[in-house]
């Protein structure tokens, strides 16, 4: 989270729409991303991120609203004359072809000398961490090292914009959290501003300057992961991303403040930030993430918000432990994590309990 | 006794079967006796000697040699098309369209021979020429080369030509550099196949044949002959080499296009 883009916006979108057909896959999207910025695109499958990049990488015409690239109008220009690169998501890296003949295929219009040609492919290869790897046959690589060549060639040509479409799903975890390290490394180091198409709500917090989460064709919330993992805006992208306890309650203005009173835990006043979609008095919902609750163990003390309540389930990760803990009052138990701490021990299912609660942690969902 | 032993039996019946009388023809090709009977009487070169020297049967071998070349590249440029076109997004009658394509490779030859000689002499009153022939062929060629492409094609990353094009190529540069090296082993597969399925066929070549005949149906005008059948024996062994040869080469290139896509074999021909 530490870029720091210059004020004008590289890529921008205005109220574009994709239909095929009866069906309307893209619903209206607005969208400006900055010089430099990793951004993501995260949704379901099914909720037209793919469309939008493909859209944006000149493989799908918008069938209304406009797109311009570096202050250039995007209609009616092809792919291959687009400042865009695409890595993606099944890499098709070419199986005729050697590494560097993969890496070097995007230089064939390049005026420089085979040499100088030769060079660039060398220094691409070496970026990603494949130096030496030129002559390999292509259909011979590993799936973490064929994203690698995919990563050199759409790099060589130094693209004002990479798009990625789900480029990591395809790996297994341990190579997928190295990836994900190593781009964003190479990120920084090129300043080029990434686009990342993907599923999974995790890859997209730790990668990500900023975040659109997108449900049906629309753009449900844009902000950096920090807000949009403590401040969502809605009950779907609270649901959406992380894990998210969802209690009935009552809103209410006292003395200027917003008070609420949460089923089964009591009433805390909040802050306005703490209700981002807004809050009407009556009926609402509010959300609290499993790790702003804790569970008081034997012995420990204090001057918090307590709720007595059963342990309901028990699921033991190793490092964390995740307490169902059902609540009189409440219809759904809250799930609460817990650090396994040393001294702390894992609680049984039927164990009677005090849940720790703060009104800081609480989100309220209006929408 | 060993375990399977019925069905290795039967296996080899079947191949005897198959196989026993195709190789009656070399054995006669190279007997030395007019008549087609055991005992045999001899080794002799004299049948493939009198075949060098016949000027009929060097016009109709060049005829066929002609319309198998140009049928197989014309079933295989269609075929291309078709297999291509079938890779693509859905358009509307696209199953329809496909299915109809292939109707053919069922069909009986001589239904598709009796209706392009209609069609050639009542409805275009043409004259019948190795012309017809090629055309007729290339129909029934259709639907092998597009069985075999579709295989080529279909085995192909769909993201290939969009990443070629993202790199800065044109939709032909694509192809060109990218899905036709790809699937190029398929297409000279498809090639050798057309090419002999025109050199093999005797039904639309007898309908369909002007005044020069191929050699099929110059081979059947032969039969005529009793004294003749001798030659029809050292042909025939030719026939089957060249056959088989360009067979086995047609699926060479169409493994080492699978395997140079990366891929796992799935059919084939042989």
């Amino acid at each position: 989270m530490t870029y720091s883009p210059s004020a004008a916006p590289l890529i921008q979108l205005r109220d574009v729409h994709k239909h095929y057909g009866d069906y309307h896959a893209l619903r209206g999207i607005d969208l400006e991303i900055k010089k430099g910025e990793f951004f993501s695109l995260l949704g379901p499958s099914g909720c037209g991120k793919t469309t939008l990049l493909r859209t944006i990488a000149g493989f799908e015409a918008p069938s209304s609203g406009s797109l311009t690239i570096d202050g250039r109008d995007m209609a009616g220009v092809a792919a291959n004359h687009r400042p865009t690169n695409m890595v993606f998501q099944s890499y098709a890296i070419f199986p005729h072809l050697s590494v560097a003949e993969n890496v070097g295929f995007g230089l064939r219009r390049d005026p420089r000398s085979k040499a100088e040609k030769a060079r660039a492919v060398a220094e691409s290869l070496e970026m990603v961490g494949l130096g030496g790897y030129g002559a390999r046959a292509a259909h011979a690589l590993s799936g973490g090292q064929r994203q690698r060549v995919a990563l050199a060639r759409a790099l060589i040509l130094k693209p004002k914009v990479l798009l990625l479409d789900e480029p990591l799903s395809a790996l297994d975890k341990k190579m997928r959290e190295t990836m994900q390290v190593e781009l964003i490394k190479l990120q920084r180091n090129v300043g080029i501003t990434f686009i990342l198409v993907t599923h999974d709500q995790e890859e997209a917090l730790i990668m990500s300057d900023r975040i659109a989460v997108m449900f049906e064709g629309n753009i449900a919330q844009m902000a950096d992961p920090e807000t949009m993992y403590r401040r969502p805006n809605s009950r779907r992208v609270a649901e959406f991303i992380g894990k998210m306890n969802l209690l009935p309650a009552t809103a209410a203005m006292e003395r200027n403040r917003i008070v609420v009173d949460v089923a089964g835990l009591g009433r805390g006043a909040i802050e306005p930030d703490q209700a981002p979609s807004g809050v009407q008095p009556g009926a609402t919902t509010v959300g609290i993430r499993p790790e702003t609750l804790s569970i008081l163990f034997p012995g420990e003390t204090t001057d918090r918000r307590l709720a007595a309540g059963t342990v309901d389930e028990v699921v033991y990760f190793g490092d964390m432990t995740y307490y169902d803990v059902r609540i009189p009052g409440v219809e759904q138990p809250l799930t609460i994590s817990m650090k396994n701490l040393i001294g702390r021990p894992v609680l049984d299912v039927g164990a009677v309990t005090q849940v720790v609660w703060d009104e800081r942690s609480l989100v309220v969902l209006s929408r | 006794m060993k375990k399977g032993w019925g069905l290795r039996a039967y296996a080899v019946i079947y191949l005897a079967f198959l196989y026993a009388p195709i190789l009656l023809l070399p054995l006669f090709a190279f007997n030395d006796a007019a008549i087609i009977a055991f005992p045999l009487s001899g080794f002799s070169t004299r049948w493939f000697e009198q075949l060098w020297t016949t000027q009929a049967l060097h016009d109709a071998l060049q005829n066929s040699l002609i319309i198998a070349t140009v049928t197989a590249v014309l079933a295989t440029t269609l075929g291309v098309c078709a297999a291509r076109a079938g890779t693509l997004a859905n358009f509307p009658g696209k199953s329809g369209a496909l299915g109809f394509i292939m109707l053919p490779l069922v069909l009986p030859e001589i239904v598709i021979a009796v209706a392009l000689l209609i069609v050639v002499r009542q409805v275009f009153d043409l004259e019948l020429s190795n012309l017809t022939v090629i055309a007729a062929h290339t129909v029934i060629c259709i639907p092998f080369s597009i069985a075999i492409l579709n295989g080529a094609f279909q085995n192909l990353d769909p993201s290939f030509e969009e990443a070629a094009m993202d790199l800065g190529e044109t939709r032909w540069g694509a192809f060109r550099l990218v899905i036709l090296p790809l699937v190029f082993p398929g297409i000279v597969s498809s090639l050798l196949i057309c090419f002999i399925i025109s050199l093999d066929d005797f039904v639309i070549a007898q309908f369909l044949t002007g005044a020069n005949p191929t050699m099929p149906v110059y081979i059947y005008g032969l039969t005529r002959f009793v004294d003749a059948l001798p030659l029809i024996m050292a042909l025939g062994t030719i026939l089957v080499t060249i056959s088989i040869t360009l067979l086995v080469i047609a699926e060479y290139f169409r493994r080492r296009g699978v395997a140079r896509a990366g891929l796992k074999d799935s059919g084939g021909f042989l």
